[in-house]
């Protein structure tokens, strides 16, 4: 993948809970405005390792991390780093879609709000080009102030998408964001991240293979911690390298 | 008897042992409050709530006493309700997950259990002498200040805890700040719990007569306090001091300032429900 550009250089990282090793000497190079899939199975360290790129570990006490993850020739992953800003930079979206308990309007003005924009009519324009972006407008736009909770499940997890997408990320991390939806609302998601991708750097954790297959440009399959293969989806898929990445993309474990 | 047939006994017998108790305590508290009633009733009047203490029964009010008693409240409100809110949002949202943490937040636990009696005597020590403060109303505030911080700290701690931790994901995830995310998001869906819980702690603020006597506040005092440097008496004295009379009469009296000091109460709790409805429909739209 020499002729792809690299958003995010991943060098030695290590991830510790406590005394559990979760992430082991992980190297990647992740492109830019590309969708990358991270499958594996259940605690194989796909979603410490999103983790990690918006720093969301350092809410777990009990977290240690080494290496270096580059963005832009940064190590964000250096304890001097401003997470606030980085995680401007980096948005995310949860596998069990989490709008804030207010309004539809209030859910994705709140990210440009708390960075400072003010303008009513500023705000309003963000909120209609982010809710369209996330293919959301058309369903919400004549009940805007209703609250977020009267949606359905894939409805809310749009919203989660638009309210990343107010405050203007370069990459948006997506933890299992399907696995709470019924196959419609999936494949308008897997719809909405192949759009997406023209402008943002998508990296999606999926348990689901057919997704990985379906939307993703590059997969890494994780397994007990440690990144066993990375390479473009369809290589991975047809031809596997490794005799354990063949296993489970067959079905024989996990 | 097989097996199903003792089980089923124990389970009836558990059920009837429940309904007992139930029944006990409700008969018991109905009994309470019917003898209140009835001795009471006839005393109650807009005159009996407008006039001060008197040693002629039929010229006794409790203006004084219920006067006291909202200073007090409102008094010690302004000084618990901030410092224990605080305190809780450092412990649930700020301190580091350290044995010290723990220590304090057991010793917080403890504080809660210790007799009321024990914070009237820190109370007379520490503002009455210690400050120079006097049996004042300031004084007294402080003291039920005291004994109902471990109250608000706990009740605002578990609804703090009980915010699902995706909620302060999703603002973390957008580059909230730590304050941003507490201010904006986990206080405002944690606040129905808040607010009952800090009510329910005034309500027993609003009771407590031992602190009070311990730092001698007056059981007669016929004039309401103009700032928080007078001397005060306050709803519990004022029914201690009439029951402690001798003369039938004021037993009586008692048992109407007993009735109005369960309004308050029940005023109280009742803004506390209102308030968390209100605060629940707003969130869930």
């Amino acid at each position: 993948m020499n002729h792809e550009e690299i958003e995010i250089s991943v060098k030695n990282m290590n991830l510790w809970y406590a005394d559990n090793h979760a992430l082991k000497n992980i190297n990647m190079d992740i492109p830019r405005r590309k969708i990358t899939a991270l499958i594996g199975p259940s605690g194989c360290g796909k979603t410490s390792f999103i983790r990690c790129i918006n720093r969301m570990n350092d809410l777990i006490p009990t977290v240690r991390t080494e290496g270096e993850m580059l963005l832009n020739n940064e190590n964000i992953n250096h304890k001097d780093i401003d997470v606030v800003s980085l995680r401007k930079k980096v948005g995310m979206v949860f596998q069990k879609p989490n709008p804030f308990p207010s309004s539809i309007f209030e859910n994705v003005a709140y990210g440009p709000r708390i960075h400072g924009e003010k303008n009513k009519q500023q705000l309003a324009q963000i909120v209609e080009e982010s809710l369209k972006n996330a293919a959301l407008w058309d369903e919400v736009r004549d009940r805007i102030d209703r609250s977020a909770l009267s949606l359905s499940g894939g409805q809310q997890q749009r919203l989660c998408i638009a309210r990343t997408l107010a405050v203007h990320p370069d990459i948006i991390l997506l933890d299992e964001p399907c696995s709470a939806l019924d196959p419609v609302s999936t494949s308008k998601i897997e719809d909405l991240m192949v759009k997406l991708k023209e402008h943002y750097t998508i990296i999606i954790v999926t348990h689901n293979m057919q997704q990985a297959a379906r939307v993703s440009d590059y997969t890494a399959f994780f397994l007990h911690g440690e990144l066993i293969e990375f390479d473009e989806t369809k290589k991975l898929f047809k031809k596997p390298k490794e005799k354990s990445t063949e296993d489970y993309i067959t079905g024989r474990f996990g | 008897m097989n097996l199903q047939q003792k089980r089923r006994r124990k389970d009836q017998l558990f059920a009837v042992v429940c309904f007992v108790s139930t029944i006990v305590s409700i008969v018991l508290l109905a009994l309470l409050l019917c003898d209140i009633f009835i001795k009471g009733f006839s005393w109650l009047s807009w005159d009996f709530i407008c006039s001060y203490p008197s040693r002629f029964p039929e010229r006794a009010g409790i203006k004084s006493a219920l006067w006291g008693s909202i200073w007090l409240i409102l008094l010690t409100a302004a000084l618990a309700l901030p410092m224990g809110v605080s305190a809780a949002i450092y412990l649930e949202e700020y301190a580091p997950r350290s044995r010290l943490t723990k220590i304090i937040e057991i010793n917080i636990f403890n504080l809660a259990g210790v007799p009321s009696v024990v914070y009237g005597i820190l109370g007379l020590a520490l503002f009455v002498r210690g400050l120079s403060l006097g049996k004042s109303l300031i004084a007294g505030a402080l003291t039920l200040s005291l004994l109902i911080l471990p109250i608000i700290i706990i009740s605002t701690k578990e609804a703090l805890g009980a915010v699902p931790e995706s909620l302060r994901e999703a603002s973390y995830g957008l580059g909230a700040s730590r304050w941003q995310t507490i201010r904006y998001q986990v206080l405002p869906s944690a606040m129905p719990w808040i607010l009952t819980g800090n009510i329910l702690a005034l309500s027993r603020a609003i009771g407590e007569t031992a602190p009070l006597i311990m730092i001698g506040a007056l059981t007669f005092v016929a004039f309401t306090p103009q700032t928080p440097l007078d001397p005060f008496t306050a709803m519990p004295i004022q029914i201690f001091n009439w029951i402690s009379r001798p003369q039938p009469e004021f037993a009586d009296i008692a048992s109407a300032a007993i009735i109005v000091l369960l309004l308050v109460l029940l005023t109280m709790n009742a803004a506390a429900i209102i308030l968390r409805r209100k605060y629940q429909k707003k969130l869930q739209g």
